[in-house]
């Protein structure tokens, strides 16, 4: 029993693009704006959310005839954090000095709105192989979406892209500051908003 | 047990290190409940109330069962766990016992499991190895920080309802980029006390 249409890459692509984590659906926005400062956290926390996300979704959809409906959310909360913890162990393991900064914003990958939601409405109800391109379609999703965010803030803020200094003068400090945080969001929310409904007659999305 | 640490704790953990502004924890449901001032008032209540409630009881399950039985890497787990469970009864024995606050704030208790700052609290106090008032003291300062950003926001967001914002603005974007103006103002209170 399937209830999904569609090909395996439009699942991908509708994970990255049409039903974007943090541009389109506005779910999942701590950790967009707590870690981005610098590039290279910005990819750590996207990768730990898209080994979650895949792994949550693969594992919902392999135990689906098992979980009974009427405590299925303590069980979808219970994969999500086992796999959360696996992550968390193995960053306090290889990546300290990435860990020490990032390290609460991992563990909080439990409280995720947009993992949930996917185990939720997707994974399941649909067999294992398109459940893992919608998960896989979404993390990678975020992770694009940190890559853009923490891009423009590390090097508008610190002059530096991957910790590589390469702009000299004074840099926009106001970036890295927790306020950047919120205007590098919003303004480039508002950018990809400009950008659908000029080129694509989208009506804008993100009503909250 | 010193009230002097005790207020710092509060101050702190509501002003200077504010959850939204300066730890950017909640901000799904900051940016959800904030477009009416009632939403917002009847949010920060109910969370207030869990938090104090839900830092004190993993205190408990942190410092008595989890350290003694070395359990302590299983944290994540077991604090989701308890917050879930906690959500779950304050539900069912508020709708048995005052249907009329039920009614009122029933809704929040729902939304208030996919809060991170919930999560986030407990793991802090674990981390910073507080004591059982301290933990609490933490709760508190951190439900009466998000509840005044949140009473903040909504003044604002009920006000930009009749502005004129550009189109691609309309919505969130513009709420992000009035938070981070918020967030300017709040970093005038780092320095305030040290810890």
């Amino acid at each position: 029993m399937s209830i999904h249409h569609k090909s395996n890459w439009e699942l991908l692509k509708n994970g990255m693009f049409g039903e974007n984590t943090i541009f389109r659906m506005a779910i999942s926005l701590c950790p967009s704006i707590a870690v981005t400062n610098g590039m290279k956290n910005g990819v750590a926390l996207g990768v730990s959310v898209m080994f979650v996300q895949t792994m949550v979704n693969i594992t919902v959809s392999a135990m689906r005839k098992f979980i009974h409906p009427k405590i299925r959310i303590p069980i979808f909360m219970l994969i999500i954090a086992g796999y959360v913890t696996i992550i968390d162990m193995l960053m306090a393991t290889y990546a300290r000095a990435v860990y020490r900064e990032i390290g609460l914003y991992i563990q909080i990958i439990v409280a995720f709105a947009s993992i949930f939601a996917r185990a939720e409405v997707f994974a399941s109800k649909n067999k294992i192989v398109p459940s893992f391109f919608d998960g896989f379609g979404m993390g990678v999703g975020f992770l694009l979406a940190m890559i853009v965010i923490s891009f423009f803030r590390e090097l508008l803020g610190k002059g530096e892209l991957w910790g590589i200094s390469f702009v000299s003068g004074n840099p926009l400090l106001i970036m890295v500051l927790p306020a950047g945080g919120f205007l590098a969001v919003g303004l480039l929310m508002g950018f990809f908003n400009w950008v659908d409904m000029k080129f694509y007659g989208g009506k804008g999305a993100s009503g909250v | 047990m010193d009230f002097a640490k005790l207020f710092e704790l509060v101050v702190a953990a509501s002003l200077i290190n504010n959850f939204v502004f300066t730890r950017f924890l909640g901000l799904c449901i900051f940016f959800g409940v904030s477009r009416k001032m009632e939403t917002a008032v009847g949010m920060s209540i109910t969370f207030t109330a869990v938090m104090v409630v839900s830092a004190a009881l993993s205190w408990v399950v942190y410092e008595k069962i989890m350290i003694p039985l070395d359990l302590t890497f299983l944290k994540i787990i077991i604090f989701i766990g308890i917050v879930a469970a906690f959500v779950q009864s304050a539900d069912t024995i508020m709708k048995k016992v005052s249907p009329a606050l039920y009614y009122k704030l029933g809704v929040y208790l729902a939304l208030i499991t996919t809060n991170c700052i919930i999560l986030a609290v407990p793991l802090i106090n674990a981390g910073e190895k507080y004591n059982f008032f301290e933990s609490m003291a933490f709760g508190l300062g951190s439900g009466l920080g998000f509840a005044l950003a949140l009473v903040i926001m909504a003044s604002i967001r009920e006000r930009l309802e009749v502005a004129d914002v550009p189109a691609p603005f309309r919505g969130l974007p513009i709420s992000f980029i009035i938070a981070g103006l918020i967030a300017l103002a709040f970093t005038g209170f780092s320095g305030l006390i040290t810890l």
